[in-house]
């Protein structure tokens, strides 16, 4: 065994990449309390103070402090940056000064551009001569292949918030395997991979392979520089937690480094760290305190991870999320339970640093967690709002035990699948394509194919839904297509090489698609059959509001009667997007998750039949529309809980408000369990 | 049988202990002046629902109700009594805690047909929430338009009969937020042997706009929240007399053992 394992117990790990095995192998399952938690160290306190300062000057400055116009950003393009080199623990960041946001142009140079223009900030006209005429971007490519059909359905919002424009992002790179193995250890992996790889026939498939596996490689080596530019040394397996933590750090940072992706998240770090923090302890190396200021200065990086963006970006996803998911907890597929001391000082950083939504902290919830981990979640949750729960139970069948979450809810065995991302398709606006036969409801466009339109006065629930399912068919297989194209030009020119180093060479590819506006749908198909639905059309025939007459049931009300409906809209969809050909032999799959562009999608969408009005919100992912659930949050939920996740196997959420008071008692007030103390 | 029902709550998270499916009879003879769900007095209205359909919507969300339960409350639920015990009782034999949030009004201790009813009713409820209003008749007649002897009476049947009890109290400024009357209440607990919770309820002002969507007059306005410190201090000022009043019951009963 390699030195630095000394102490851990062997196995296939050894031999092959496989960090699973090493975690199964090693960890130590936790079923304790908080109570052996450290607060911050006063380096902590004074980094953070600064971190905090820089905000509110980035905050003053209109949300930008600075921004980089000449350097196009690579793993290697900036010099060193640091807030203080003697108390930082954990060190780097994307460009040569914190705060400062770098220059991805590689997803496309006009959204570059104007993520620099709109903040004030030019391109140096070199750059934009490069990228425009000498090195094509993805976006660049996507637009040569896109059809008419496709543009006019983008327009027009019938398929929206599509990555053509800037990264995919939603690929998880196994950044632990950086601190297990040490890079040229992933090097010579990756060379033997190349060297299996296509020794006949040269066909355009092995030939992409090789020439990636060749970019992974090239991709590693500027990782190992990277690290040296910090003055580390990552060419070996790190020999402590710290090491470790710093390892998987520069993994990371090479990726943001790369990568402007809708969703750059971390894995599931937290498991992996503890195996290390444990043998420290163990060893006498590192104390709790300095294994917590570890994870504190991390996590204060991964708060610090920014990126160059357009207003109109923020606008669909609600501020400038990086989406630096970290999966905690959940049990194993053995019965252990995945929770270690090192999951409770990652949601520590929440105590110590105070609430933050970054790094996106998910606990991956199953009723059979220990105890003391649930009360921690539950306390973390009450100070600070700022942990995600989802559910492993549901979750663990399908990945096993060493899946991430990317995103929100995006689940993926991490180092072995990756997501194609897809953003959605607007389902409450093909139901109205459906009644007025393909053309637009707010801009009398022709998108859609001239099927014939309803004619009548009130809308017939069989008449709708024939034509409905045409139009979904219609709609999935033009959104689909037009995914080909985008993870095509993506592959092509903003390859994700870095992330992909850090996977198997055979990755399982999730073909991502969405779907938004199902309660609208639901709610809609529940008035057509329910009650009566009349139609109002304009003097040229097109139907631009609706009048209900009589009551309906609602999605959201665990009334079977609709949720069935929602159920089957959802298999229904899945199973036209399933019919068509996908990407690099990607499993489709579709999520139910506009957490933040329900308003933008509301906006482009018109009046629908369930009596929701021209551009009011859509309900947030697969939420019931507001106000129509009115048998409290279980009914609610519970409607929600009926949608099949084998048909959404890319999630469904459920955003979920509620008042502190309205969720039990204060404890000040209540004085349950009365034990009358008389001494007192 | 079938009870006249306002509606239902899948998510009761202050009924009662852990989260509760929480059933709203309709109907009941008080008149708080700070009644929230002014919209369930009339007992006429409602709708008529069978104890195995309640039961069934309770069944749809069960899995949320691990450590929590089935609570009725309203209007007032011991005025459909016949009904509320059925529902218990197939509720107890379906292994579900059952909680009954009352005024106690209906109390009759002279009459042995509804005495003989209530223990049948008691002998399938779990934990009673008891809410006393006013603890000086007078004033509680002033608040509710009823008397409250019956009430009290009530918790000491309960508390006679051994079932579990939470006191609530609702505290309103200017009219239950006195130290005289939070005291002698106090002092009352105290002499019960059944209580494992007290409840004080600050009062709020949401129940207004039902009010006035009913086009009713709220007997109440202009009358300020109260505030959680408030309602703390409330809290206090029972519990100091409870003890006060228990440790001298105490003493008493000593003295009385040796003598």
């Amino acid at each position: 065994m390699r030195e630095e394992w000394n102490g851990f117990v062997g196995g296939k790990w050894e031999k092959a990449i496989d960090v699973r095995e090493f975690i199964q192998k090693n960890y130590t399952p936790y079923e304790g309390d908080s109570s052996f938690l450290c607060g911050p160290t006063e380096a902590t306190k004074t980094l953070w103070a600064q971190v905090m300062d820089l905000t509110k000057q980035e905050r003053e400055a209109g949300g930008v402090l600075d921004m980089d116009t000449k350097v196009v950003s690579t793993i290697t393009s900036h010099g060193a940056g640091y807030l203080n080199k003697d108390l930082e623990k954990i060190v780097g960041f994307q460009t040569d000064k914190p705060f400062k946001r770098s220059m991805q142009p590689y997803g496309g140079i006009r959204m570059a551009m104007k993520a620099c223009s709109d903040n004030g900030y030019e391109v140096d006209p070199e750059i934009v001569e490069f990228f425009t005429t000498h090195r094509k971007t993805h976006n660049a490519g996507v637009f040569d292949a896109y059809t008419k059909e496709m543009r006019v359905a983008r327009t027009n919002h019938i398929i929206t918030g599509l990555p053509d424009a800037y990264g995919r992002g939603r690929i998880i790179g196994d950044y632990r395997r950086v601190a297990l193995y040490g890079v040229d250890r992933l090097i010579e992996d990756k060379e033997v991979q190349k060297d299996v790889c296509g020794t006949g026939t040269m066909l355009p498939d092995v030939i992409r392979n090789r020439e990636e596996i060749s970019e992974q490689i090239r991709a590693l080596g500027e990782l190992k520089k990277l690290a040296q530019i910090y003055g580390c040394d990552i060419s070996k397996p790190a020999r402590n937690v710290q090491e470790a933590i710093q390892a998987t750090y520069f993994g990371y940072l090479a990726a943001v480094k790369e990568q402007n992706g809708a969703a750059m998240s971390l894995g599931r770090t937290s498991t992996f760290f503890d195996i290390y923090a444990e043998r420290d302890l163990k060893n006498g190396t590192f104390t709790e305190e300095e294994i917590q200021e570890f994870i504190d200065h991390f996590v204060m990086k991964l708060r610090c991870v920014k990126f160059a963006r357009t207003p109109e970006y923020n606008q669909i996803f609600a501020g400038d999320p990086v989406w630096v998911t970290e999966s905690l907890g959940g049990m194993g597929v053995d019965g252990r339970t995945m929770v270690t001391k090192t999951s409770f000082r990652f949601l520590n950083t929440l105590n110590n640093l105070g609430a933050a939504p970054e790094p996106n902290m998910t606990v991956l919830w199953s009723t059979r967690l220990p105890i003391g981990w649930k009360k921690f979640c539950a306390e973390i949750s009450i100070k600070t709002s700022s942990v995600q729960y989802e559910n492993d139970d549901l979750m663990r069948p399908i990945h096993g035990d060493d899946y991430a979450i990317a995103c929100c809810v995006s689940s993926m065995v991490v180092g072995k699948e990756m997501q194609c991302f897809g953003a959605r398709a607007n389902l409450a606006k093909c139901l109205l394509y459906a009644i007025n036969g393909g053309i637009d409801e707010k801009t009398r466009v022709q998108v859609g194919p001239k099927y014939r339109p309803i004619t009548s006065e009130y809308l017939d629930y069989d008449e709708v839904m024939d034509k409905f399912n045409d139009m979904m068919k219609w709609q999935a297989a033009l959104y689909v297509n037009t995914l080909n194209i985008i993870h095509y030009m993506h592959d092509k020119y903003c390859y994700e090489r870095l992330q992909m180093a850090l996977h198997d060479r055979v990755v399982k590819r999730y073909f991502a698609t969405g779907i938004a506006g199902l309660s609208i749908v639901a709610d809609s198909l529940s008035a057509i059959k329910y009650a009566k639905v009349k139609v109002i059309r304009d003097e040229t025939g097109l139907a631009v509001d609706y009048q209900i007459e009589g009551d309906f049931p609602k999605y959201g009300n665990n009334d079977d009667r609709v949720d069935e409906i929602a159920a089957d809209i959802v298999t229904t969809f899945m199973n036209y997007v399933r019919s068509n050909y996908t990407y690099r032999d990607g499993i489709p799959t579709t999520s139910i998750l506009t957490i933040t562009s329900n308003v933008t999608y509301g906006k482009a969408t018109g009046n629908t039949p369930d009596g929701r009005k021209a551009g009011q919100p859509f309900a947030p992912g697969a939420n019931p529309l507001h106000g129509r659930d009115t048998h409290g949050a279980a009914a609610s939920l519970a409607s929600v809980a009926k949608i099949p996740f084998e048909d959404a196997q890319d999630g469904i959420s459920n955003t979920f408000s509620i008042i502190p008071g309205a969720l039990g008692k204060d404890d000040q007030v209540f004085a349950g369990d009365l034990d009358i103390d008389l001494t007192k | 049988m079938l009870g006249r029902i306002h509606s239902t709550e899948s998510f009761g998270t202050v009924d009662g202990p852990g989260t509760r499916f929480v059933i709203f009879f309709q109907g009941c003879p008080m008149r708080c002046q700070y009644c929230h769900n002014p919209d369930t007095w009339d007992v006429n209205g409602g709708t008529l629902r069978s104890a195995e359909d309640l039961l069934a919507e309770y069944d749809s969300c069960k899995e949320f109700y691990k450590g929590g339960g089935l609570t009725t409350t309203g209007g007032e639920p011991m005025l459909q009594i016949d009904f509320l015990t059925e529902l218990y009782e197939k509720a107890k034999a379906k292994g579900i805690h059952t909680c009954l949030d009352t005024s106690g009004i209906v109390f009759n201790g002279d009459n042995p047909e509804f005495m003989k009813k209530l223990d049948r009713l008691l002998a399938s409820t779990d934990l009673i929430m008891l809410d006393i209003k006013h603890i000086d008749n007078e004033e509680h007649k002033k608040l509710t338009g009823q008397p409250n002897t019956g009430i009290l009476a009530f918790a000491r049947y309960l508390s006679d009969k051994q079932i579990p009890v939470w006191i609530r109290h609702v505290i309103v400024p200017g009219i239950t937020y006195e130290e005289k009357p939070l005291k002698r209440l106090g002092a009352f607990l105290a002499e019960l042997h059944n209580i494992k919770a007290l409840d004080v309820l600050p009062y709020h002002t949401m129940g207004k706009p039902k009010y006035d969507k009913l086009g009713m007059k709220y007997v109440l306005e202009g009358v300020p929240a109260l505030t959680n410190q408030d309602a703390i201090r409330a809290r206090d000022i029972i519990l100091s007399a409870w003890r006060a009043r228990k440790t001298y019951l105490n003493a008493k009963a000593e003295e009385e053992k040796k003598q």
